[in-house]
């Protein structure tokens, strides 16, 4: 076999053996909490005229893996924060058990609503890899105020 | 292994979102439908549901509070312990009498509350509350948060149920409130 075939053979095995274990490997996740955080600062930081984004306008949770919302207001003041008033140093998790899209009003962003999109079980090994690939494209770009 | 999961087991799983450390509902004096100031403090002891909306609502405040007393039916005597109230964002329309008129279309037990328009704004702005008044080619509507407070009877807000929750899952959070 020449050199240049024995490449894309290998490269196309790897592939497979990547593809394969995405679709078949069970998940394993530490825990099923999406968390949101408003840190500390960030009331001066709005008052100073510094724009401050802490939630997206669209958040993906999982059904079974990752489908609890966590706010947690880090803040010394209170802050509307997704769909609630939180009181400094307070925490708000909201267990979601159906897939579907929930819209809340939400003063923080400017279209005044936030989208919470729960998608089902990835059950199928090509929802499996959908789901891999997703999370491993959200966590090389994750946003500021996620821990 | 198995201790794990005996303490899972025991933990009680809310149906709502949970607040830790919950805090304590605000008190507020409005003119209540049952002919009495409707106090938040009035109800320590019991479980309260805290809903806000108005009469004339067509989209989400009918669903509620059908919700809510499907809820209430299925604790069957235990509901005795649980009251609904349910605070309007539109006084210009929901006088008291039209208020209880509204509220009784689902439940006799149901009390509701009016005041000013500034009252009604600093209790909104207690509760983290928004109504936004809307133009409409009939008048005007509101748009407005639509989720349900649940209060201990310790009178502390320890969850909040989004809008379109069934009343199994009212039933399972009051139970959890109802048994502390």
């Amino acid at each position: 076999m020449r050199p240049r075939s024995a490449a894309l053979v290998t490269i196309a095995a790897i592939t497979a053996a990547v593809l394969a274990w995405s679709g078949f490997a069970p998940i394993h996740i530490a825990s099923r909490n999406e968390v949101f955080v408003i840190p500390k600062g960030t009331w001066a930081r709005r008052m100073s005229g510094d724009k401050v984004e802490i939630l997206p306008d669209h958040i993906r949770l999982t059904l079974g893996l990752r489908d609890i919302l966590v706010l947690r207001n880090r803040d010394d003041v209170p802050q509307i924060f997704g769909p609630t008033l939180m009181m400094p140093g307070q925490s708000f998790s909201l267990p979601f058990a159906q897939a579907s899209e929930y819209t809340f009003n939400c003063t923080a962003h400017v279209s005044g609503q936030m989208t919470i999109i729960v998608e089902p079980y990835p059950a199928s090994p090509w929802a499996r890899v959908r789901w891999r690939a997703r999370k491993l494209l959200s966590e090389l770009h994750e946003p500021v105020g996620t821990s | 292994m198995a201790a794990v999961a005996a303490g899972a087991a025991a933990a009680p799983a809310f149906k709502a979102g949970l607040f830790d450390p919950p805090r304590q509902a605000p008190d507020f004096s409005l003119q209540g439908t049952d002919g009495h100031e409707l106090r938040m403090s009035r109800y320590r002891g019991k479980v309260v549901l805290l809903a806000f909306g108005y009469s004339s609502c067509t989209a989400v405040c009918p669903i509620t509070l059908a919700t809510l007393a499907a809820a209430r039916r299925e604790l069957g005597p235990a509901a005795a312990d649980v009251q609904v109230l349910y605070v309007t964002v539109d006084p210009e329309r929901d006088v008291p009498a039209r208020l209880e008129a509204f509220l009784h279309n689902f439940d006799a037990t149901f009390i509701g509350g009016t005041g000013t328009p500034q009252q009604l704004a600093g209790v909104r702005q207690d509760y983290g509350i928004s109504a936004q008044k809307l133009v409409t080619r009939d008048g005007y509507a509101y748009s407005h948060s639509s989720f349900t407070y649940l209060i201990d009877r310790g009178g502390r807000i320890r969850a909040l149920m989004p809008y379109g929750h069934s009343p199994e899952d009212y039933v399972n959070d009051l139970k959890i409130l109802l048994k502390e």
